[in-house]
């Protein structure tokens, strides 16, 4: 399924990701997952959240430099095997190529979620079509 | 002047990321190695003395600049040019090298990474040194003096009107002797033009009497210093200007290279695609070659959700201001209004080097 992916700049400094999910909290948004790659001095921070136009709005009427970005959610039973047979194969195959990706807790008892920003979503719904859940 | 008589150029770093481009003929180079050769000879070398030339070489006027004036004196010269800090650590000490010539602040670091190689530079035969190119103050002479043990001399010059040697310091270190013989010195109010009577600090302005391939006519230097006309105590009777003291412009001096902050924010609306926001910071760490920082705002025009695209955009910003300005620079993605609400107002330029003697920030 597609969603809204809400991604942040942050210099790598003590505090800033405090910053961030603060302004997320009092405006009372709930955050489902999250992930931070870094470079030597900065770090992007992705975000998924249940209000992602009202997160956007929030963060940068604080100042903060943000950007919506459609990404995959995928779940697959939690098992072992499922995401490499239904997911990465599939679109390895497919000439599918996964920029980044992360993993987060389900709500649901024996279901595993993940998060895939692939470089041609469409392309990659089509594949995945059937083998994942939503 | 017919072209065919030009015999060399030298090149600075200009405001817009293309070399200002200098000429000179066969006579020029003679009348440059003359007052080089004084430089040096107001520092009392002799052609008894081993001179290790530091200054880079090439299109930059430092390096052949102190060569021509050395071999005129009739010392022995090293010529190392910049650069292979162990190697030249090394060479002082085989050569017995008397005359050091560089940047001020590669003498401090040329100090530095002796310590870490067990030299101590005070017991080389080191003597005198020639430090120009870039601004210094009082403070960082004595630190020179001291970790090196040897007199520091200042130089001064700018490609446009010769190179090193339009003026320098002698053993007496009050004021730099200007040979007011090739280039007549005036000091102006910046704003108006008018010259500034002796004593008054103003823009520095010369006017060439002997060149041939680049005369220039109340060329503005852009420096801030003030002239004396009290004979010194060594003797010569030339003027004198103080150490510079300031710039009338924003321009700034980086390892030896001119750098305007123009051309920072040229290569970064080249590199990103957007109006860059931008700080450039300068520091001078003791014993640490100068350091360039550019800190670049990451607006929605630039960010991006891919770690790669960001990284990249770093990295070809840092290789830009290499090529173009010739001074290496580290450029740091920073926040939105991180520049505005730690450094001040829209100041482009902070220079933490204490160059001039009075702190920047």
């Amino acid at each position: 399924m597609r969603i809204t992916q809400v991604s942040a700049f942050m210099e790598n400094r003590p505090g800033r990701m405090l910053h961030v999910f603060n302004l997320l909290s009092e405006a009372n948004i709930n955050l489902v997952a999250h992930n931070i790659v870094d470079a030597a001095d900065f770090g992007i921070l992705h975000m998924l959240v249940d209000q992602p136009a009202l997160a956007m709005q929030v963060l940068r009427d604080a100042g903060l430099t943000c950007r919506s970005t459609l990404v995959l959610e995928v779940t697959v039973p939690d098992e072992a095997g499922a995401f490499v047979h239904r997911v990465l194969r599939p679109l390895a195959e497919a000439n599918v190529n996964i920029e980044y990706s992360y993993a987060y807790s389900s709500q649901c008892e024996g279901e595993a979620r993940s998060v895939i920003k692939v470089d041609d979503l469409e392309r990659a719904e089509q594949v995945l079509k059937g083998l994942i859940d939503g | 002047m017919p072209a065919d008589d030009v015999v060399r150029v030298h090149a600075s770093s200009g405001t817009t990321g293309k070399p200002t481009v200098v000429a000179y003929t066969a006579h020029d180079i003679d009348v440059w190695s003359e007052v080089m050769a004084r430089t040096l000879v107001a520092g009392d070398v002799t052609r008894r003395d081993v001179a290790h030339i530091a200054y880079g070489y090439g299109l930059f006027t430092g390096g052949l600049g102190l060569h021509y004036g050395a071999e005129r004196v009739g010392a022995m010269v090293v010529p190392m040019s910049g650069g292979n800090t162990h190697q030249q650590i090394m060479l002082i000490q085989d050569f017995n090298a008397t005359v050091l010539c560089c940047t001020p602040s590669y003498a401090l670091y040329l100090a530095e990474v002796a310590g870490e190689m067990g030299v101590d530079l005070r017991e080389t035969q080191l003597r005198v040194g020639f430090f120009g190119a870039e601004p210094w103050t009082e403070q960082m002479r004595r630190e020179i003096q001291d970790r090196l043990g040897l007199q520091a001399l200042d130089i001064y010059g700018l490609s446009e009107v010769v190179g090193p040697g339009v003026s320098s310091e002698c053993v007496y270190q009050c004021g730099l002797h200007v040979a007011e013989d090739h280039f007549l010195p005036e000091v102006i109010d910046p704003q108006s033009g008018e010259p500034l009577p002796d004593g008054q600090a103003g823009e520095l302005v010369f006017t060439s009497l002997t060149k041939e391939a680049l005369p220039v006519i109340r060329y503005r230097t852009g420096d801030v210093t003030r002239l004396h006309r009290e004979p010194c105590a060594c003797g010569r009777t030339l003027v004198r200007m103080d150490k510079v003291s300031g710039r009338t412009d924003d321009m700034i001096i980086v390892r030896g290279v001119n750098v305007f902050p123009s051309q920072i924010e040229a290569v970064l609306l080249q590199v990103q695609g957007v109006e860059p926001h931008y700080v450039i910071l300068v520091d001078r760490e003791s014993g640490a070659m100068d350091a360039l920082e550019v800190w670049v705002e990451v607006s929605e025009g630039v960010f991006s959700d891919k770690l790669g695209t960001l990284a990249d955009l770093q990295r070809r910003a840092e290789t830009e201001i290499r090529e173009t300005l010739r001074v290496g620079a580290r450029v740091k993605l920073v926040e939105p209004h991180r520049i505005e609400r730690s450094m001040g107002k829209a100041k482009r330029v902070i220079d933490r080097r204490d160059v001039y003697g009075v702190k920047g920030e």
